[in-house]
C-alpha cells in the first residue's frame, strides 16, 4: 500500500481482548482491537463512553486489575510483548518509556502532596542519568522538575514548585500532569481526554502544548477524546471505536472528508459545525449495545440507517487502501 | 414582539465569609462579584443563547432569574411582573411559569423517587392534577419526550445519561411552563446523544411555544439553537446579537478568540490565523480594573486598563462592549 518501507510501529497492539466480571454478566470491553502507533505520529482514538478506548490504553499501561482481565492478544512495545510483563519491568517501562496523562487533572494528583514531590519523585524512581548522592540527586531532579514546569508553560516555576494542586486553575493542573507525564521524556505519551475538563481557550492551550512538545521531544501520541474536532486539529491518524471494536481507522483528513462506516458518518452529522451553522443535525438513533449482550454481526446495526442482510453475520475490518479500513459490509460502496 | 423577560442591570455578589478576625478589626467584606451589572431581553418564542467559560457567571444568571439564587440588585420582569420584590406565594406561581433543566441528570434525579413520583411532584405542589389524571398526565408527558408511560414505574439508575435527561426535561416541562432555562443541558452526555437531546429540545420548543434561554459553553451548539446569542465574560455580557451575525463577524476580542479557540472538522487552513489567548480567566474575586478582559486582551491599550467599556449598540440588533471594536466612525 505504500511505496516505501515502514519501520517497525512504536506500539502495535494485536486482537487484544479485555472483559470484566460483573454481576450482570462478562463485559467484553475491548473486543478484537488491533491498532499500530508509529514513531513521531499523533494516533486519535475515537469514541463515546464504553466503546474501550481508555480500557484499551489502560492495558497498554498494565494498569487493568481484577475483576478485569486481559483475555488475549499482544501488545507489542518497543520489540517486546507487554501482555503478561512481570511488575517490576512494567514499573520500569511505565513513566520512563510510556506516560499516560488521565482525563481529570483534579482528581490524578495527591492533593496532600506539593506538586514538586509529585514531580520530582518520578524523577527520582526512573531517571537514569541524575548525579550520585542523595543531595546532588535531589537538586538534580529538582533542577529537571523545574524545567519540565517552564517547557509545559507555567509561569514562575521555581515559586510555584512547593505549592500544592489545589492552588493551581484546572488549566494549569493539566499543565502539571503532562509536566510529570513528560518529565523522563517518554517515547509514547497517552493523553486520555486531556482537555474535556477544560474551557476551549484553556483547552487550544494545552493542546497547542502537547503538539508542540511532541515536535520537540519527537515522542509518539495518543489522543483520546470523543471529540472529532481535536482529532481533525492535531491527529495524523485516527481510530473510531464502537462497542469494544474498532470500526473505521485511517489518515485523519480523508475519514472525516468521507467516512466509510455509518458510525463515523453519523458521528460527523450529529455534531453542529460553525461554518454552516443551518445545516441540520442528525442525531444516531437509538443507543450503544449493552456490553454484555452484544448482537452477533454488526454492532452498530440496530442503529443503522443502511442495515443490510449481510450485516447479522460478524464483519471484519475491510481494508479498502491508503491506510484506511472499515468494519462494514458497504465500506467498499461510495458512501 | 414583546419581551417576555427583561433583565435590568443585574448584580450578584456572593460575600466571603472572612472569620470573626477581619470582622472584629473591621476589614471590608469581599465577595465573588459572579454578575455585575447585566442586562438583557427575551422575546416570547425566541432562544437566547449564553455562551462563556467556566466561572462567568452564566449559570448563576439563569439561576438568579428563577430567584433560585437571589440577586443582590438588580430588575427581573417576566411577563410585566417584577419577579424580584414578589413573596413566596407569587414566586410560587411565577415558578409554574418558569423552569429550568440542569447540566448533570446524574445529580438532578432523587435517585430513591420513581421517575413517575418525580413527575408528579410538580402536579401536585401547584395542586394541579391527582389520581388517574396525574398518572395521565405523566405519562403523556414521558411520550411527548421520547420515553414510554410504563418508565414511570422505573427509578433513576435504570436510565441512561440521555434518557435521563428527557425525564429532566419531562420534569421541567410537565407543568407547562411558557419559559425553560437549559443550563448546559447536553454538556454532560456523549456526543451522539447530544444531538438527540437538542433535536428534542428543538422539537418540544416549536410544539409547545417555549421560550429558552439556553446556556452553553460549547459556540456550535449555541450556534445552531439560538436565534440570538450573548456572550459572558467575568459577569458581564460583552457581545450581543442574531446568533448568525455574531458567530459570522464577531466583534469583541473574546468572542473572536473563543471562536478561534474551538477545535473544528470543518476549519479549512486557517490555522495560523486564530487568535490565541494566553493566561487563566482572572479570579471573580478581584476583577481587573478597567475592561476584565484587558490582561488576556491583544489589543488593549491605556483606556482598557482604566476604563470599563460599556456594552453600546452598533445597530438595532447588535451590541459590543469594547474601546476599538468594531472600529467605530468618529
Amino acid at each position: 500500500m505504500t511505496d516505501h518501507p515502514m519501520p517497525e510501529p512504536l506500539l502495535s497492539i494485536t486482537d487484544l481482548r479485555v472483559a470484566f466480571a460483573t454481576r450482570g454478566g462478562l463485559v467484553r470491553a475491548v473486543d478484537g482491537v488491533s491498532l499500530e502507533v508509529r514513531a513521531g505520529e499523533c494516533l486519535g482514538i475515537v469514541g463515546e463512553s464504553g466503546s474501550g478506548k481508555s480500557v484499551t490504553f489502560a492495558s497498554v499501561m498494565g494498569l487493568i486489575r481484577p475483576p478485569g482481565r486481559i483475555e488475549g492478544g499482544s501488545i507489542r512495545f518497543g520489540g517486546r510483548d507487554l501482555v503478561g510483563l512481570d511488575p517490576a519491568a512494567y514499573r520500569r517501562l511505565r513513566g520512563r518509556e510510556i506516560a499516560m496523562t488521565l482525563q481529570d487533572a483534579s482528581t490524578s494528583l495527591n492533593p496532600a502532596l506539593t506538586v514538586g514531590t509529585q514531580i520530582t519523585e518520578v524523577l527520582l524512581a526512573h531517571a537514569e542519568d541524575l548525579p550520585a548522592g542523595h543531595g546532588p540527586r535531589r537538586r538534580a531532579a529538582r533542577q529537571r522538575a523545574i524545567d519540565m514546569m517552564r517547557l509545559v508553560g507555567i509561569p514562575a516555576a521555581e515559586g510555584r514548585l512547593d505549592d500544592y494542586p489545589h492552588q493551581f486553575s484546572g488549566g494549569m493542573r493539566q499543565r502539571m500532569m503532562i509536566a510529570i507525564a513528560l518529565s523522563c521524556r517518554p517515547r509514547l505519551l497517552i493523553a486520555d481526554e486531556p482537555t474535556t475538563a477544560l474551557d476551549v481557550t484553556i483547552q487550544a492551550q494545552v493542546l497547542e502544548l502537547i503538539a508542540g512538545i511532541r515536535a520537540t521531544l519527537g515522542m509518539s501520541v495518543v489522543l483520546i477524546t470523543h471529540d472529532l474536532g481535536v482529532v481533525a486539529e492535531y491527529c495524523d491518524r485516527v481510530a473510531v471505536l464502537y462497542a469494544g471494536q474498532i470500526v473505521e481507522s485511517g489518515p485523519t483528513a480523508q475519514v472525516i472528508a468521507a467516512p466509510r462506516h455509518p458510525y463515523t458518518a453519523g458521528l460527523l452529522r450529529s455534531v453542529p459545525v460553525l461554518s454552516d451553522l443551518d445545516r441540520p443535525i442528525q442525531p444516531i438513533p437509538g443507543q450503544v449495545p449493552d456490553l454484555v449482550d452484544l448482537p452477533e454481526g454488526c454492532r452498530f446495526l440496530p442503529r443503522c440507517a443502511l442495515a443490510h442482510a449481510a450485516c447479522h453475520a460478524a464483519v471484519p475490518m475491510r481494508g479498502l487502501g491508503a491506510g484506511r479500513a472499515a468494519r462494514c459490509v458497504l465500506a467498499e460502496a461510495a458512501p | 414582539m414583546t419581551a417576555l423577560l427583561e433583565v435590568t442591570d443585574l448584580v450578584k455578589h456572593y460575600p466571603i465569609d472572612q472569620g470573626l478576625f477581619p470582622r472584629l478589626l473591621g476589614r471590608p467584606a469581599g465577595g465573588v462579584q459572579a454578575l455585575n451589572g447585566v442586562s438583557l431581553s427575551i422575546r416570547a418564542g425566541e432562544t437566547l443563547g449564553l455562551i462563556g467559560e467556566s466561572g462567568c457567571g452564566k449559570s448563576t444568571l439563569g439561576r438568579a432569574i428563577l430567584r433560585l439564587h437571589e440577586p443582590t440588585s438588580g430588575r427581573i420582569r417576566f411577563g410585566g411582573t417584577d419577579i424580584v420584590g414578589l413573596d413566596a406565594p407569587g414566586l410560587k406561581a411565577m415558578r409554574r411559569r418558569m423552569q429550568i433543566v440542569f447540566q448533570n441528570p446524574y445529580a438532578s434525579l432523587n435517585p430513591r423517587k420513581s421517575v413517575g413520583e418525580i413527575l408528579a411532584q410538580p402536579l401536585r405542589l401547584h395542586g394541579l392534577a391527582k389520581g388517574g389524571e396525574l398518572r395521565a398526565r405523566v405519562g403523556a408527558m414521558l411520550e411527548s419526550v421520547g420515553l414510554r408511560a410504563e418508565h414511570a414505574a422505573r427509578y433513576p439508575h435504570q436510565f441512561s445519561g440521555g434518557q435521563r435527561q428527557r425525564i429532566a426535561i419531562a420534569r421541567a416541562l410537565i407543568l407547562n411552563p411558557e419559559f425553560v432555562v437549559c443550563d448546559e443541558p447536553v454538556s454532560a452526555l456523549d456526543v451522539s446523544i447530544q444531538a438527540q437531546i437538542i433535536d428534542l429540545l428543538d422539537r418540544l420548543k416549536r410544539e409547545l411555544g417555549l421560550t429558552y434561554l439556553f446556556i452553553s459553553h460549547d459556540i456550535a451548539v449555541i450556534g445552531h439553537v439560538s436565534d440570538r446569542v450573548a456572550v459572558m465574560y467575568l459577569g458581564q455580557i460583552v457581545e450581543s446579537g442574531p446568533a448568525r451575525a455574531v458567530l459570522r463577524t464577531p466583534h469583541h476580542p473574546y468572542t473572536r478568540a473563543l471562536m478561534s479557540a474551538v477545535p473544528r472538522v470543518d476549519r479549512g487552513d486557517d490555522r495560523a490565523e486564530r487568535v490565541r489567548l494566553t493566561g487563566d480567566l482572572p479570579s471573580p474575586l478581584n476583577p481587573p480594573p478597567g475592561c476584565r478582559f484587558h490582561t488576556r486582551c491583544a489589543f488593549a491599550t491605556e483606556i482598557c486598563r482604566t476604563t470599563p467599556p460599556a456594552l453600546l449598540p452598533l445597530d438595532d440588533s447588535r451590541m459590543v462592549a469594547c474601546h476599538h471594536f468594531p472600529v467605530r466612525p468618529a
